[in-house]
């Protein structure tokens, strides 16, 4: 068996190679992991420009189309490449007078990629007609996930609502992280009557049951708010109950690093307590915090989807997949157009794709926990 | 009554070795690369003898002892060699080496026959249950260490031979002291502890792996008299693992001196120390500080640096750092051969005898 | 006589035990319980006992990494003042650091794994004032040479190098203020055979070139031996011999320092001794023994020892001991 020296110049790069690229050199290791990732970063490029990718304004109505099933896109025509969906054709049920539709796939729709339809803005520093997927001729209407009761195709309402759910995950997260790591590496660092007072704050927090909580913070909402306010209200919310458990996990890391002797090296040396605190402590479980926040973020989304669901959270005409999700709500609907209930699967596939990339991270940040 | 502990090794022949090691090699397959932690190591053990196995970090003297007990972890595997090991009940050897580690045979082994004194007896000890249970576990386990003809110990029985052993290894108070949790006893009595686990099952090899490294020096030296006159009793044999080289001149009577996985000199305490061969054992006796030497001077040091265990040299492990390098050193391995009259020496200073690559 | 660099009175740090439900403290743990000794300017001074005698604790408490709860440390500073670190405030401590450092025990526990040797080396220089990135990275590529390490490394990571490597990058780092004082807590403890001469070697060649004051902290007489010029000895929070290192080793005058040389296995197997092994076991410095604390363990005892605790008084000049028959008799 012949042995496979590492050699020099591998032990070379290893020597120069700073915490990042070792946790980047594991974690490329995870298939799952990569993969997850990647799909995570599709969905976060849809998060910035949600117009792109839709097929129509999400907004638009036309109760005359309402719950047409999915047209399904094809990509081969005859051999050929080239896009297309089948056709809606309506009927009316004379018992029930209502409109039924059904695909005919005789009728081909022409689609294309990089279609113009209707106009759309990015932040407002330019404007753009172009979409990734959209009909030849822009002025028919396709419903690549179908439409729902009040006739809006649900493609597009998915491509917003995945900004709407995705920014609030990120953004109140992001907020619970700084908020755990500030109270609780004050808690940690100082210890004392200040890390009494914190400690009884977070079990006062963590005591409370969440829903009667989020039931009355947002109710306490004015009514008059705008869907963005509302928006931003919901996350902040969000985020002012998730940073218990970080906070705690901070603090007891703050309380094993401060007797770690490089720490004490540093007090030596005449570091100040900030400088200790940002410089030496806070960077040895960086790592740690990005792989708990990724797990964290599917939570909040989660959160957020279920208190938008039970109309307590962004309300309509705000999108989000919890709001879509409510279209979904009783038996008769979901019989009649069972592709509402697609959200759920997007819901699904991003927690999952969260939660594989903070094992991975996990993993890859602290390789000893297993 | 409680049963009394007897003489264990009897009058069979001890011209045999009881542990016979050879060629043995274990590997760490590491993602980075192959990691030969022992390659290639051969040594007896004697009955009643304490063999003293010296060697500084990733000379492969635990993973050594561990491959004995079939205790190496993975991604380490044992991928030759052989250690027979001549069992209580018969005069035949048993190749360890070929037993499944989780097989019937092997458990009977670990405990009864060999038994292991770790490094760290704060890990040794399950924190949530009382010594004197675990102890009283072991021996209802190989009850039939401590009562011929088949009949099961009853918890009482065992609980009283506990006790017995804890006043064998010198813990006073040795009723309450069973009922203490290991995290209520200090170091040296934890030790003790360990050392009566040990025995518990009066096992004929005792493998001690650099068990007075943890604790104080006065500690140490009871804990060593202790393990001299426990060893003077039973007659047990014991490996004794340290890199302390004035443990070995006080506890071992044959030494092996180990270099990165290699047996780099063996033979009798008072020639290794007295007329070392190996370049390797010259420059690690030279180099410790002792209590009778000059002070304030400059030690003479092995030069250079433990190679990186994927950096392995070519030829002999020991010859980048060796003052008497030759040319034939970094070209072929030298084999463990008699250089004396007692002693063997892997060095082509003193043979010209080469492993076959 | 010049004055001697450091100057410790009666040094106590004792530790509340707080009990109870509403914690109300029922005694304290004498960790440190009455030290004295001086150092002199580029002496070094082994500072020497078993696990639980407080000598870690006496040498951070003359660093200032925790607060002694009695007693004087009087340094003489670079400027000739001599202040008390003991009850000195923070702000006048500060500058200060720069002129007394630490060497750590555990070579994998004492650098920052997140950076580069540049930047653990160089944080003293940084913190202190050097703010000037060139002249940062020479002065750290000095100081890598002075320990023996190849000035291209300090773009590695702790994680690259062995105990020993580190060992030495520890070492510079201590360095990198010009300190006169440096206190080596266990410095080779945790390092192997061959490792240790060389870094005690580093040591003793750092200390002559550079005029380093050593406070040598370890539990392994053969090494404190080999690097001290005096020795003192510790036993449950209390010194118990100080004497210069010839004197100590030769002729002990306290039966414990005598029972911890003996307890040394000597590296030659035609030295074998059964003969004084210390029995009993190191008291619980919550709750010392009345007297002496040794007397418990002592085969010399009295019933003088029982009750009396003795003082640290000189014997022969330059040997202080804390027995009553030092001086009387042979231990």
């Amino acid at each position: 068996m012949a042995d496979i020296t590492a050699g020099k110049e591998a032990e070379d790069r290893v020597a120069v190679a700073s915490n990042w690229k070792l946790v980047w050199w594991r974690f490329r290791r995870h298939h799952l992991a990569m993969a997850s990732g990647v799909l995570l970063i599709f969905m976060y490029l849809i998060v910035l420009a949600p117009d792109f990718f839709s097929t129509q304004n999400p907004e638009r109505t036309d109760a005359r189309q309402a719950f047409i099933p999915v047209q399904m896109v094809h990509f081969f025509d005859d051999g050929s490449l080239s896009p297309w969906v089948p056709a809606i054709v309506g009927k009316r049920n004379p018992t029930t007078l209502r409109m039924e539709w059904t695909t005919d796939a005789n009728k081909k729709v022409p689609v294309r990629f990089f279609a113009r339809g209707y106009t759309w803005s990015f932040f407002g520093l330019f404007h753009s007609d172009l979409h990734l997927i959209g009909p030849v001729d822009p002025n028919q209407r396709i419903f690549l996930l179908g439409s729902d009761r009040l006739g809006r195709d649900q493609w597009s309402r998915i491509m917003h609502g995945t900004q709407t759910s995705m920014t609030v995950g990120l953004v109140s997260v992001a907020l619970s992280v700084i908020l755990g790591v500030v109270l609780g590496g004050i808690s940690g660092y100082v210890g004392g009557k200040t890390d009494q007072v914190i400690q009884r704050l977070i079990e006062l927090l963590q005591s409370v049951p969440t829903i009667p909580i989020w039931l009355a913070l947002s109710a306490a909402l004015p009514r008059d708010w705008t869907p963005t306010q509302v928006f931003f209200a919901i996350t902040v919310i969000l985020s002012l109950v998730g940073w218990t458990t970080l906070g705690r996990e901070v603090r007891g890391r703050f309380l094993a690093l401060r007797e770690e002797d490089f720490v004490l090296a540093a007090r030596l040396a005449g570091c100040s307590r900030m400088r200790i605190i940002l410089r030496h402590m806070v960077p040895t479980f960086t790592s740690h915090i990005i792989a708990t926040s990724s797990l964290a973020i599917p939570v909040a989304i989660i959160n957020e989807t279920s208190l938008s669901f039970l109309g307590l959270g962004i309300r309509p005409p705000a999108i989000s997949w919890g709001v879509l999700l409510q279209e979904a709500q009783n038996i008769q609907t979901l019989a009649l157009a069972p592709w509402l209930l697609i959200p759920g699967l997007i819901v699904i596939v991003a927690v999952l794709a969260f939660n594989l990339v903070g094992d991975g991270l996990r993993d890859a940040a602290d390789p000893y926990s297993h | 009554m409680p049963p009394t502990p007897t003489v264990i090794e009897s009058a069979v022949s001890s011209n045999e070795p009881l542990l016979s090691v050879r060629d043995l090699r274990v590997s760490f397959a590491l993602d980075e690369g192959l990691v030969r932690a022992v390659d290639g190591t051969s040594f007896d053990v004697m009955p009643g003898q304490v063999l003293g196995v010296v060697g500084e970090s990733g000379c492969g003297k635990s993973v050594t002892m561990r491959a004995i007990l079939q205790l190496v972890e993975k991604p380490g595997r044992i991928t030759s060699g052989t250690i027979r090991f001549r069992r209580r009940d018969s005069n035949e050897a048993v190749d360890l080496a070929q037993l499944p580690p989780r097989g019937a045979a092997m458990r009977d082994i670990r405990g009864a026959e060999i038994a292991l004194i770790p490094q760290e007896p704060m890990a040794a000890f399950s924190p949530v249950h009382t010594v004197g249970d675990q102890i009283i576990e072991a021996i209802l386990l190989h009850g039939h260490r401590w009562q011929a003809g088949g009949r099961k110990l009853s918890r009482g029985e065992a609980r009283d031979i506990t006790v017995g052993l804890f006043r064998d290894v010198g813990i006073s108070m040795p009723e309450q002291r069973v009922d203490a949790y290991s995290w209520q006893l200090s170091g040296g009595l934890r030790q003790r502890a360990m050392i009566a686990m040990a025995l518990s099952c009066k096992p004929r090899l005792l493998i001690a792996d650099e068990p007075t490294t943890a604790i104080d020096v006065t500690t140490q030296a009871q804990v060593l008299a202790l393990l001299r006159d426990l060893q003077a009793k039973y007659n047990t044999a014991i490996i004794f693992i340290t890199h302390d080289l004035g443990v070995i001149a006080q506890m071992a009577s044959y030494v092996v001196v180990m270099y990165l996985g290699r047996i780099m000199e063996e033979g009798p305490v008072d020639e290794i120390f007295h007329a070392p061969k190996h370049p390797y054992t010259r420059a690690l006796l030279q180099s410790i500080p002792s209590l009778y030497g000059q002070t304030r001077v400059a030690l003479p040091v092995i030069s250079g640096a433990l190679p990186h265990p994927f950096n392995r040299p070519p030829g002999c492990p020991f010859h980048p750092r060796c003052p008497d390098v030759m040319e034939r050193c970094s070209a072929a391995v030298p084999k463990l051969e008699p250089v004396a009259a007692n002693q063997l020496a892997s060095c082509f200073l003193h043979h010209d005898k080469a492993e076959a690559e | 006589m010049t004055e001697p660099l450091l100057d410790v009175r009666g040094l106590q740090k004792f530790f509340p035990i707080a009990e109870g439900f509403f914690q109300r403290v029922t005694g304290h743990v004498r960790a440190v319980d009455g030290v004295d000794f001086t150092l002199n300017e580029g002496e070094t001074l082994g500072l020497v006992g078993e696990s639980g005698c407080g000598k870690t604790t006496a040498s951070r408490c003359i660093l200032r990494a925790i607060d002694p709860t009695g007693g004087q440390i009087l340094y003489r500073t670079r400027d000739g003042r001599t202040v008390d670190l003991a009850t000195l405030p923070q702000a006048e401590l500060l500058p200060l650091r720069s002129e007394i450092q630490m060497i750590f025990q555990d070579p994998f526990g004492s650098l920052n794994p997140r950076m580069n040797l540049l930047d653990n080396v160089g944080e003293p220089l940084l913190v202190n004032g050097m703010r000037n990135r060139r002249e940062r990275t020479d002065r750290v590529a000095d100081l890598l040479r002075l320990v023996g390490l190849r000035p291209e490394f300090m773009h590695r990571f702790p994680h690259a190098f062995s105990g020993g490597q580190r060992q030495r990058i520890g070492i510079a780092r201590a360095l990198a203020t010009n300190p006169r004082l440096v206190v080596a807590d266990e410095p080779v403890s945790a390092l192997d055979v061959s490792v240790q001469a060389q870094v005690l070697n580093l040591l003793l060649e750092l200390q002559s070139r550079l005029k380093l004051t050593f406070l040598f902290v370890a539990h392994d007489l053969s090494v404190v031996r080999h690097i001290s010029d005096r020795v003192a000895v510790m036993y449950v929070g209390q010194l118990v011999e100080l004497a210069p290192t010839g004197e100590i080793f030769a002729q002990p005058q306290h039966p414990y320092t005598a029972a911890l040389m003996r307890a040394v296995p000597a590296a030659d197997p035609r030295v074998r001794r059964d003969d004084g092994i210390l029995g009993g076991e190191v008291p619980s410095p919550a709750k010392p023994p009345s007297g002496c604390y040794f007397h418990p363990r002592c085969r010399h005892a009295t019933d003088r020892c029982k009750v009396e605790a003795p003082a640290l008084r000189e014997i022969t000049p330059g040997h202080f001991s804390r027995c009553h028959y030092a001086g009387e008799k042979v231990f």
